[in-house]
């Protein structure tokens, strides 16, 4: 049977899709040429998140923590670096359950965070939604969810409203290597590109789902290239030099500001830690996280940026100090507020009365 | 020799259509494959053509009648002699018992206390009212948009969203692709970014795909974010058996849905409940489950002629009074349940039909209220026994209103198999008025 040409097929044009433009773009300029003062706020970022995440790890150790805890050390350039080229006045955010470092760089209250965590009444959710179920509509950060991958659609949801309300705003909609196999993400995929929707899909790629290496369950594990059968271009970053990761994120932005559709983003990352608080991570050798501790952290990297550009040792030194008591300022907080009252057990269940 | 044309049954659930064109007159030469007629379903305009060859001997109902019932001869090929043998006796016809239901005499019915006494009531399909529902709620809030398959230029599967298109454009009734995973959790995410979206599921059935969005993102959001980020959305379609189209396309998730905190559930059963109670949903802060169900889509009934007829959620409605015993029952068993009381009312029982209306949160007062009455109640519902909403008011009688029971309560259910295909079996495994009017006679010890 011969193919008849229908308006949809010629509007499809590949002419009109040039899948590696954003990449060269990127290589064009990988670092951001950052000042010495965005540079020294991007290192007290994730150094916040560093230390805020180890404190974290001390907290459920002590059982203060319960449930789920999903750490985000080793990858806090990705969060850092893309949100800091995001204008936080209209564009939102949204993630899976390792969310506690895009809520601090988004500078949110540690102590609010923290208070969450130990599932106080003071904490951002009130005590009822823990590690995985953090919000701020102040921030436009919407979550902070649970089941892997669902995030993505919701996003799309998000950078739908943003379209819908012509308010200029985009969505930036994370997830991981392990999420990148859910069916839900394609729909996603589909349909931001179908309806050219404000949205950057950002893949933290830190090598394991869970205990699962990537090459063992993707067929695929350049997840910047899945987004080429819905003819969205993707960008391949180092998500272990903040100033990589920002440059990366303006050619990303600027491309989704003008109204040309969806990006895909991945990060190439890693956790030092394990999957969660309870995962042995016995699926990986020391030597390999070692090895990228030693060569490839992120903070130590900016720091020696910092100090070669000729920032004063003392300034470093007192900055840590500062990050250092805030953190231990929310979990003196998080571990002396108290947990919420009884009657908060049936609040918030629906908004209105019936 | 001749050969008869008949009315064709040109969608499941249809049973009478209009013949809108003929495209062939008398005396024309017809072979396989031409259009014959044009015929208008409870759906869309269907085109008939002929599988047969011939000379078009007579047409029998002339374009323009409506109400052709399925079967009827409309045409006859050849010389108008019929000489083709009777079919062998064929199974009893498809139509199903819902469709066998005969609306309920209106002087039994309650009138909504909710309508003012003396508004004006004009005919409508529960189709048109769902419809009417969405454009004025749209017109109202530009927030409001509608979203799911075939809703904007194919004008609904259902024709539920006819005309949407063209009077909001398609910016505001978007058709999707066939991905409802995705496509609900847009618009969770829409929701929860400021919007008001109504995503139609073609049916129910299909959810079953996206019910990680409904439950997971849309019903515990607001809880688990300690009432900082709403998901004022609502999602709708038909729910329940339709008309033999097997066990996955038949099923009844109004138990599923209510079991959950943080959801809105509605399955309301006339044009005025689903119009009022549609209206209502949309202008909910809260997450909207909304079960319609395709059996009853085009049955008319009386809509209070209101600028803004809204209802609230929440309060079930007595649609019948009686003292005798009650019949609890929502969405199309609510037709079944006036039925069946019409039948008793000839034997001297004289049942109360108290129709829910809305599944979460449940009437329960409404429940006891009318059990503290007539000290007997049955539940009737189209849908599983088992974990049912049947077995949550029986809980309910048990827990609240066991003083003032004079029988144990008894639930009419569908039967607790897949739904099967053969039009005796579905026939079988569904409720209907008989089934209802013998437990009312049991618990009525009669």
């Amino acid at each position: 049977m011969a193919k008849s040409k229908t308006p949809s097929t010629v509007a499809a044009g590949d002419d009109t899709f040039a899948l590696r433009s954003l990449q060269d773009a990127h290589d064009a300029n990988p670092r951001y040429a950052a000042s010495d003062e965005q540079l020294l706020t991007f290192y007290e970022q994730m150094l916040l998140i560093r230390r805020f995440e180890e404190k974290a790890g001390q907290l459920y150790g002590l059982g203060l923590i319960g449930g789920f805890c999903h750490l985000y050390i080793g990858q806090e350039a990705v969060a850092v670096g893309l949100q800091s080229a995001l204008d936080g006045g209209k564009d939102s955010v949204i993630t899976g359950y390792r969310d506690h470092g895009h809520m601090l760089a988004y500078g949110i209250d540690p102590k609010v965070i923290m208070a969450e965590l130990t599932g106080r009444g003071a904490g951002i959710s009130r005590g009822k939604g823990g590690s995985m179920h953090m919000f701020s509509t102040e921030h436009k950060f919407y979550g902070g969810h649970g089941i892997v991958g669902a995030q993505v659609p919701l996003g799309a949801g998000l950078a739908f409203a943003h379209q819908y309300a012509e308010d200029g705003g985009l969505c930036m909609a994370y997830f991981g290597d392990g999420a990148a196999n859910q069916g839900q993400v394609y729909e996603a995929f589909n349909m931001a590109a179908l309806w050219n929707l404000p949205i950057i899909f950002v893949v933290e790629n830190n090598g394991y789902a869970m205990g699962t290496a990537v090459q063992r369950g993707s067929a695929e594990t350049h997840f910047h290239r899945r987004g080429t059968a819905f003819r969205i271009p993707g960008i391949s970053v180092n998500g272990m030099d903040v100033l990589e990761v920002r440059s990366a994120a303006e050619v990303a932005v600027a491309h989704v500001r003008s109204g040309k559709g969806p990006v895909l983003m991945e990060l190439i990352t890693y956790r030092y830690r394990g999957h969660s608080m309870s995962d042995p991570a016995k699926y990986r050798s020391r030597e390999e996280v070692q090895e990228m501790r030693d060569k490839h952290d992120p903070i130590d990297a900016a720091k020696a940026e910092l100090l070669k550009r000729g920032v004063a040792e003392d300034r470093l030194k007192e900055l840590e100090k500062q990050i250092r008591s805030k953190v231990n300022e929310a979990a003196d907080f998080a571990e002396n507020s108290p947990e919420p009252e009884m009657s908060e057990l049936y609040t918030d269940v629906l908004v209105e009365r019936y | 020799m001749a050969i008869e044309l008949k009315m064709p049954a040109l969608s499941p659930t249809m049973e009478e259509g209009t013949l809108a064109k003929w495209l062939v007159k008398e005396g024309d030469t017809v072979k396989s494959g031409d259009i014959l007629a044009e015929i208008e379903t409870d759906k869309a305009t269907m085109e008939f053509e002929s599988i047969d060859e011939g000379v078009i001997g007579k047409i029998l109902v002339a374009e323009g009648t409506e109400g052709v019932k399925v079967g009827t001869v409309i045409a006859v090929i050849g010389d108008g002699e019929v000489t083709a043998a009777p079919p062998a006796a064929a199974p009893e016809p498809a139509p199903s018992t819902h469709t066998a239901v005969t609306p309920p005499a209106p002087k039994a019915r309650a009138n909504d206390p909710e309508v003012p006494v003396g508004t004006q009531m004009r005919q409508c399909t529960v189709r048109e009212a769902l419809r009417d529902a969405m454009a004025e709620e749209m017109r109202r809030d530009a927030r409001v948009f509608v979203m799911g398959e075939e809703v904007a230029q194919y004008q609904g599967a259902y024709k539920v969203t006819q005309g949407l298109l063209d009077e909001f454009g398609p910016k505001r009734v978007i058709d999707t692709p066939i991905t409802e995973y995705g496509f609900a959790g847009i618009g969770a995410g829409a929701a929860m970014g400021g919007l008001r979206p109504i995503v139609e599921f073609m049916t129910f059935n299909f959810a079953m795909q996206a019910i990680d969005h409904v439950i997971n993102s849309a019903a515990k959001t607001n809880y688990m974010s300690g009432g900082q980020m709403r998901c004022p959305v609502v999602f709708r379609g038909p729910n329940g058996a339709a008309s033999r189209v097997g066990a996955q396309h038949s099923q009844n998730y109004g138990p599923w849905y209510a079991s959950v905190p943080g959801l809105i559930v509605i399955a309301p059963y006339d044009a005025a409940d689903a119009k009022g109670l549609l209206k209502a949903a949309i202008r909910s802060e809260d997450p909207v489950v909304f079960l319609e169900n395709e059996l009853v889509y085009g049955r008319s009934f009386d809509l209070p002629e209101l600028d803004d007829h809204v209802l609230p959620i929440g309060k079930a409605r007595i649609m019948r009074e009686g003292k005798d015993v009650t019949i609890v029952s929502y969405s199309i068993g609510v037709g079944l349940a006036l039925e069946a009381a019409d039948l008793l009312a000839g034997e001297g029982i004289d049942a109360e039909v108290l129709d829910l209306r809305t599944l979460r949160p449940l009437d329960r007062e409404a429940v006891l209220t009318s059990l503290a009455k007539t000290n007997r109640v049955v539940v009737a519902e189209e849908g599983w026994p088992q974990c049912s909403i049947a077995s949550e008011i029986i809980a309910i009688c048990m827990e609240d209103g066991f003083d003032n029971l004079d029988a144990p309560v008894l639930r009419v259910c569908n039967e607790d198999v897949p739904l099967p295909y053969a039009a005796n079996l579905e026939k079988a495994a569904i409720i209907d008025a008989a089934r209802i009017a013998a437990a009312v006679r049991q618990v009525c010890y009669r």
